[in-house]
């Protein structure tokens, strides 16, 4: 019988760090804000998946609970994130962060 | 435990006063509503209580820091009718918001469970995502709430991973588990732990603006209206720096091993580049931005030398870091407003037309830069002193270089203001805000004056 623990831990590991890979790549080359959050959910979802991984191989139910709380605050994150980008492009009609470099380091 | 709730419920509360359309009503409640809570606070001294399967721990740490937070929030919201008289908009959500952002704070000192750690970061941010966009019409507004939120939550992210990874090798998150985790290791760490535990590290030192996750900062406090701004250099910071004192005292009982050196040397470049670049700045806001950071390094230093005195060291540090800074941005306030932009030359001859505003400005400076008998040179005293029982010569050696280095740029504002001549703009302050200045600067002279009333508490 195939169980979720039949797979070793290690795909799991090796799976979800390649996806927060991707999403930490993707927030660093793409100019369009709205692209980046998208890569910040897919940062997101990935610690999901290894928190619900590791869940399953521990035994321990925390894991999971966890998850649900991150998908809470990962949806009011992301509220408040289309707000701003709405804010961004009212004033600027754009949402390239290029176009943001007012202050200066 | 009773501080978070009551900090909701005042949240809660300012909302419906809003809807209710009782805008004269907001700031007395809420001046009332965060004494309340600080009296709250206060009478869990001494009452070790653990709460929801030691999610939340209030011991007298958790209760002191969450009195000076309560405080600085306190002291930030008596400015902050001066700052909106002009404003035509309702005030009840950005209020609001800011009790909340606070109880996301009080969490962060008070937690046992890396799940409440990750909610009260996430809780204050968010709140401060929309804070630092609250200007909406102002284009530097806008740059900085989004530049705050998109680097904000890519570095959660990490935190989340770091924690992700405690939880896989480790099996729990609860803070005293991990401690039993750790002991059981013995000093061997598999690297899974290890990797976590950086990632939380770089998560946390966002947020507290350490070198080299300092670069958001400067632009980030300059684009944020100035109240807010006060809110996220103290406020925010004193959580975020108890929240990593917190972890490493629970989990690791102090530091050692490979992060001690991490931490090290992050707290020196931190001191070093936070001063260095603060002499180049051309006005008082980005000034501060920087002296925040290296002030950042400092409190650093408290969780290198983990000791019971440091506690004590941190406590003392933080709130004298706290009052000299909200009461130099009650300054730069003023002069924003009637100047319209806070270069140095907007300062000259200060002394001269607002001789109270110039004394403030002035103690609070000499506060900052760590010069006797004012509080900042006693909370550096006590820090450098526990830096220096563990040890850490070189690192005490980098700091004190660094506040010597600080003293460029602190006097600056002061020698503007009493050395150059006037440029006939005259600030326009009521009576009750040049009382509050002076509340504020008297109580940096007391602190310099009576430390040990703080310094045995914890």
């Amino acid at each position: 019988m195939i169980t979720l623990t039949s797979i070793p831990i290690h795909y799991y590991l090796v799976f979800c760090s390649v996806l927060f890979s991707i999403g930490v790549v993707g927030v660093l080359i793409k100019r369009n804000a709205l692209v980046i959050l998208m890569s910040i959910e897919l940062m997101i979802n990935s610690i999901n998946l290894l928190l619900a991984a590791f869940s399953a191989y521990n035994n321990d139910p925390a894991g999971q609970i966890f998850v649900f709380f991150i998908m809470v605050v990962a949806a009011a994150e992301v509220a408040i994130g289309l707000a701003i980008v709405v804010l961004i492009y009212r004033t600027t009609h754009s949402i390239d962060i290029n176009v943001l470099n007012k202050l200066k380091w | 435990m009773t501080t978070i709730i009551s900090l909701t419920i005042l949240g809660v509360l300012v909302l419906f006063l809003g809807i209710m359309k009782k805008q004269s009503w907001l700031l007395p409640v809420i001046l009332l509503g965060l004494v309340v809570s600080m009296g709250l606070t206060i009478m869990d001294w001494n009452t070790f209580k653990v709460y929801y399967h030691e999610m939340i721990v209030v011991d007298n740490v958790s209760v002191a820091f969450s009195t000076v937070l309560i405080f600085s929030a306190f002291l930030i919201f008596s400015l902050a009718s001066h700052y909106y008289r002009g404003v035509q908009r309702p005030l009840d959500d950005i209020f609001g918001v800011m009790i909340f952002a606070l109880a996301g704070a009080v969490m962060m000192t008070s937690y046992g469970n890396l799940i409440m750690l990750f909610l009260g970061i996430e809780t204050l941010s968010i709140a401060l995502y929309v804070l630092a966009g609250s200007h909406k019409e102002a284009i530097t507004s806008n740059e900085a709430t989004l530049k705050y939120f998109l680097l904000g939550s890519f570095l959660s992210g990490f935190l989340l991973f770091g924690i992700a990874l405690i939880y896989g090798s480790s099996g729990t998150f609860d803070l005293q588990k991990i401690s039993v985790y750790v002991s059981s290791c013995a000093g061997d760490y598999p690297p899974m732990f290890l990797a976590g535990l950086f990632l939380l590290i770089i998560g946390l030192a966002f947020k507290i603006a350490i070198v080299p996750f300092h670069f958001w900062a400067p632009d980030v406090y300059e684009g944020t209206p100035t109240l807010l701004t006060a809110f996220m250099a103290t406020v925010v910071k004193t959580a975020s720096i108890v929240a990593m004192f917190r972890f490493f005292t629970h989990t690791f009982q102090g530091i050692h091993g490979a992060w001690e050196t991490t931490i090290w040397v992050m707290a020196a470049f931190t001191i070093l580049l936070g001063n260095l670049t603060g002499v180049y700045q051309p006005n008082l806001k980005r000034m501060l931005a920087y002296s925040s950071i290296s002030h950042s390094g400092y409190m650093l230093l408290a969780v290198v030398a983990f000791s019971p005195m440091s506690e004590n060291a941190l406590l003392l540090y933080t709130l004298s870091y706290s009052i000299a800074t909200i009461s130099a941005f009650g300054i730069l306030i003023l002069i924003r407003e009637a100047h319209g932009n806070d270069y140095f030359s907007s300062l000259n001859g200060m002394a001269k037309t607002n001789p109270l505003e110039a004394f403030c400005l002035t103690v609070a400076m000499l506060s900052l830069a760590g010069i006797p008998p004012l509080a900042g040179f006693m909370a550096k005293y006590y820090l450098f002193t526990t830096a220096l029982e563990k040890g850490l010569v070189w690192l005490v050696i980098v700091a004190i270089a660094g506040s010597a280095i600080s003293v460029a740029y602190y006097f600056k504002p002061i020698m503007a203001m009493y050395l150059k001549e006037s440029n006939g703009v005259k600030l326009e302050v009521e009576t009750s805000y040049k009382v509050h200045l002076f509340f504020m600067t008297m109580l940096i002279i007391l602190i310099g004056l009576l430390p040990f009333l703080l310094i045995g508490l914890l």
